[in-house]
């Protein structure tokens, strides 16, 4: 038995500390303000179970009762993301992990994101059908839930505490900056050690989840769906982010580097056995290649810092080498060589020429070697026009291109038609996207191992200080070009792929600028967008950029303006791209405070550059 | 490699000779020599814009001197600055430019790269000789952030360290390409006087291992303490050379900092003032 001190009283009697303001913009009791938010996401959950609209005229179904369909799954989806962080700051025992970061701005931000589908669908469904009388009663009950739901969660205190400042003299403006406010949230705190499999299993578990909402991306069949899917799944992102729960996924992928790159390799090869449809397996082909053409990109633009606008010719010269020594009826070469010596001849061809294109425009900097590389990048399109027997000598058939270029075999696999296995249907894009995944893996070990060396530091290091990286002994010349040279050479690789996948290769896939990716332009705003110096930023920047113009044909002709758009609401808000790694997030967010890594010894390796990129 | 002030065995380590450099109608640096001998510090002063630092350029490659060559340890230097590295010469800069973006342990492993030879093939494949080479370059790199006291620093971005601190990483950064002969351009520039002290002894063991240094700077007192030698550069001309004290009470030094003494009259007044001055300020840093 012990004795009680006094001592305990007193310390527990400190002076009081006026806590901050953490107002909410809704001025409700915080208990009433979480029930609100409980009922009205419930209330948009149970609406999703009945009848949205009378017809089946509006795409996806939503005539049955007790069976969610098309956009109301995404309805279903989000409340049950709203449902589950609000019921979270209950502190309810099996949920407190959800959120380690924001506990509030978490539950706005769904419940946003299903006010948003939700008013979307209905507005939708009015729009196509010819007025609000076609919606159902079960429409409006989901609508109305999600608004209760998001004036519940404007009710709810902010989890950053209130800069207690001169609020802005315009209403409408301190309300605005008041709502970012709401959506901000505190870092988590750092994660308590789980064992190693425990670890591995999420990490599994995150890219599970990635490639489930993927694929689902990737199979909607209608553009209302897509688009309600975008809007979900950038609110649901959003959530999570502010949740913590990707600083801590990231925070284990770091740890895990080999198993997040091994987690990652095997969903992507799962996906094709998640389309049975061609045409989706197709998309995702594409985006492969797009992709690892951006990560080539990126060893250019991203490690050197070389600002690269003609880089789709090299994904050019390594397609129409490919095409020529293809055995296609209309190769002017009329050679069949075996693909191992067809990727070799690409990829060389590419980087021969990225070393005549390089050599003399390397000793350019800034904006002018951009303008020099935009050029050549037109030339190469121009010459392979011409090179036509009317312009020029006969070798690329003119703007006809290489058409029929036959389907891969190797090992008696015939990629041209289907296979069966393990019970799932393999199709002829499923076939080539799985080749082509190999080549990406090729790519990503290139890019990382390349990154991790005395070469990666000195090209981060001209890109740094050009002038100082050379009176530290590096031959910045040598060095940008190999630079080049390599992100060429990759292009190439993925060009060798390309020319199979597409058939036939003809001058106009390799435009500065155009409605389909992959193109110079897009390449460069899918590295900028994902994260310049990252692995894991060109793909996601690569998958949004060729998925999003894919499924909303009907906008095609305002693409390049939206486009341009989202390019720069991305550079105001988010200028170091959706995927950060750690010295970007330093550049561009000053803190004011000192950046202080963690206390503990770094895992080998550390000290290479993307860091961040898993 | 062990040669100390006292040695006998002096040879020259740098040799400029001529060395001057235009920029259209100006002649940054005219018809410059300089010598700096092994374990020698050697001091370069001047008033603003004498052209300290075009010199130090034209030194390191650059620049391209207009005329004159550079030699080192006796074989003339091409004005390529990898090469002049790779051959034994680092130097620091008087606006830091650290590769603000990249770690303290990354700054000095660049500054490692002349003394390695892993390429990319060694770094793609991972050959066996890679693992070992970068082992020890991150070795050498930590044994020179403890040199510099910057070692437990060494996970943070050199953007976010104090101006101090990214002085001594520019040196430390510099002393990775093994040199023979250190450049320092304004190294105490910004620092505090307690900064400056443990500037001096870094500056001093940095000669202890066998590299002369050829230092710039404005604070006559640090130059006083450190240097065996003083140039003196005005208008890109080198006027004085000498020991510091002699140096120091040269009239025409004076003039150059002070300005041409107003009909000889009141000139030696004047110098007298600012060499108690300079005793004076002296004392009090020591006081310190
Ligand atoms: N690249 C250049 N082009 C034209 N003029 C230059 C160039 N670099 C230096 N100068 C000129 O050369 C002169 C000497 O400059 P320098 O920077 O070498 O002086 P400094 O002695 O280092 O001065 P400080 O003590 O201020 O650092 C100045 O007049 C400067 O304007
Ligand atoms: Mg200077």
């Amino acid at each position: 038995m012990t004795t009680e001190t006094p001592m305990n009283k007193t310390t527990d009697t400190a002076t009081p500390v006026t806590p901050p303001p953490t107002t909410p913009l809704v001025p409700l009791p915080h208990p009433a303000a979480r029930a609100l938010t409980v009922a009205g996401s419930a209330l948009a959950l149970i609406g999703t179970f009945l009848a949205w609209t009378w017809t089946k005229e509006f795409p996806g179904n939503l005539t049955v009762t007790g069976y969610p369909g098309g956009l109301q799954v995404l309805t279903l989806v989000g409340a049950l993301l709203t449902l589950l962080f609000t019921l979270s700051g209950y502190d309810i025992p099996g949920l407190r992990w959800l959120t380690p970061g924001g506990k509030n701005s978490p539950v706005l931000l769904s419940a946003l994101g299903v006010l948003a589908t939700t008013g979307y669908a209905m507005g939708a469904i009015s729009y196509e059908l010819g007025g609000a009388v076609n919606l159902e009663p079960g429409a409006w009950v989901s609508g109305i839930g999600a608004l209760a739901a998001v004036i519940g969660a404007l009710g709810l205190p902010t989890d950053q505490p209130h800069d207690p400042g001169d609020p802005h003299p315009h209403h409408w403006v301190n309300l605005w900056f008041r709502l970012r406010h709401a959506l901000s949230s505190p870092e988590p705190g750092r994660a308590k050690d789980l064992p190693a499999w425990a670890e591995i299993l999420i990490i599994t578990g995150g890219f599970g989840a990635g490639l489930f909402i993927f694929a689902y991306g990737i199979r909607t069949e209608y553009s209302e769906a897509f688009i309600g899917f975008l809007i979900i799944a950038a609110f649901g992102f959003s959530a999570v982010n502010r949740a913590g729960l990707l600083k801590r996924l990231s925070a284990l992928t770091a740890k895990h580097r080999n198993v997040t790159l091994a987690a990652a390799f095997v969903a992507a090869i799962c996906f094709p056995f998640t389309q049975s449809n061609d045409q989706f397996a197709l998309i995702g082909a594409n985006i492969l290649i797009f992709a690892t053409v951006a990560l080539g990109l990126n060893v250019v633009v991203g490690l050197a810092g070389l600002l690269d606008l003609g880089y789709v010719a090299f994904l050019g010269v390594g397609a129409y080498a490919a095409a020529l020594v293809s055995g296609s009826p209309q190769s002017t070469i009329g050679v069949q060589f075996p693909f191992w010596a067809a990727v070799l001849t690409g990829a060389l061809a590419s980087l021969i020429f990225g070393v005549v294109i390089g050599a003399p425009t390397l000793r350019l900097r800034g904006d002018y070697l951009a303008i020099v590389t935009l050029g050549f990048g037109e030339i190469f399109r121009i010459t392979m026009n011409n090179l036509n027997g009317r312009s020029g000598p006969d070798v690329t058939n003119g703007s006809n291109g290489v058409p029929n270029i036959p389907d891969l075999e190797l090992f008696g696999f015939n990629f041209g038609v289907p296979h069966n296995v393990l019970g799932t249907e393999l199709t002829r894009s499923g076939n080539y996207y799985l080749l082509m995944l190999l080549f990406t893996a090729v790519v990503v070990m290139v890019f990382r191992r390349s990154a991790e060396s005395r070469i990666g530091r000195a090209w981060v290091a001209i890109r740094e200080d050009e002038t100082a990286a050379t009176a530290m002994g590096i031959n910045s010349f040598r060095l940008k070009l190999l630079a080049f040279a390599l992100g060429a050479c990759l292009a190439g690789l993925a060009g060798t792929v390309q020319a199979h996948v597409s058939y036939s290769v003809t001058p106009e896939q390799y435009q500065f600028a155009g409605s389909v990716p992959p193109n110079s332009a897009f390449l460069l705003a899918a590295v900028i967008l994902g994260g310049m110096g990252t692995i894991s930023g060109p793909l996601i920047g690569a998958a949004l950029l060729y998925l999003i113009p894919a499924k909303l044909q009907f906008m095609a002709e305002y693409q390049l303006l939206l486009f341009g758009i989202a390019l720069m609401l991305l550079m105001r808000f988010r200028p170091e791209g959706l995927v950060a790694d750690r010295r970007k997030q330093l550049e561009f967010h000053e803190t004011g405070q000192l950046d202080v890594p963690e206390d503990k010894p770094l895992p080998e390796g550390a000290t290479g550059v993307a860091k961040a990129g898993a | 490699m062990t040669t100390t002030t006292t040695a006998p065995a002096t040879t020259t380590v740098l040799d400029a000779s001529g060395v001057t450099m235009r920029f259209g109608g100006l002649t940054a640096v005219r018809d410059v020599d300089l010598t700096v001998n092994t374990g020698e510090i050697v001091g370069l002063i001047g008033p603003n814009g004498a052209g300290k630092t075009t010199f130090f350029n034209c030194l390191t490659g650059l620049y391209v001197p207009t005329e004159g060559k550079v030699a080192y340890k006796g074989t003339v230097l091409p004005p390529k600055p990898h090469l002049v590295t790779q051959a034994g010469i680092a130097r620091t800069f008087q606006n830091i430019r650290l590769f603000a973006n990249m770690t303290v342990l990354e700054n000095v492993l660049v500054g490692r790269h002349t003394r390695t030879k892993e390429g990319l093939w060694s770094a793609l494949l991972r050959l066996p000789g890679f693992r070992r080479a970068e082992e020890t370059s991150r070795e050498r790199a930590m044994e020179l952030l403890e040199f510099t006291g910057l070692a437990a620093k060494a996970d943070h971005l050199a953007r976010n360290l104090p101006y101090g601190e990214q002085r001594k990483l520019e040196i430390a950064r510099a002393l990775a390409s093994e040199p023979g002969l250190l450049l320092l351009d304004e190294p105490t520039a910004g620092m505090n006087p307690q900064e400056t002290r443990a500037a001096e002894e870094l500056i001093f063991a940095i000669r202890d291992k066998g590299i002369a240094v050829l230092v710039i700077e404005h604070d006559i007192r640090f130059i006083m303490n450190l240097c065996d030698r003083v140039a003196v550069l005005v208008q890109g001309e080198k006027i004085v050379e000498g020991p510091a004290e002699v140096v120091q009470a040269d009239e025409r030094v004076i003039a150059a900092y002070l300005g041409t003494p107003f009909e000889g009259e009141p000139g030696a007044a004047e110098a007298a003032e600012v060499e108690a001055a300079e005793a004076h300020s002296t004392t009090e840093g020591d006081d310190k």
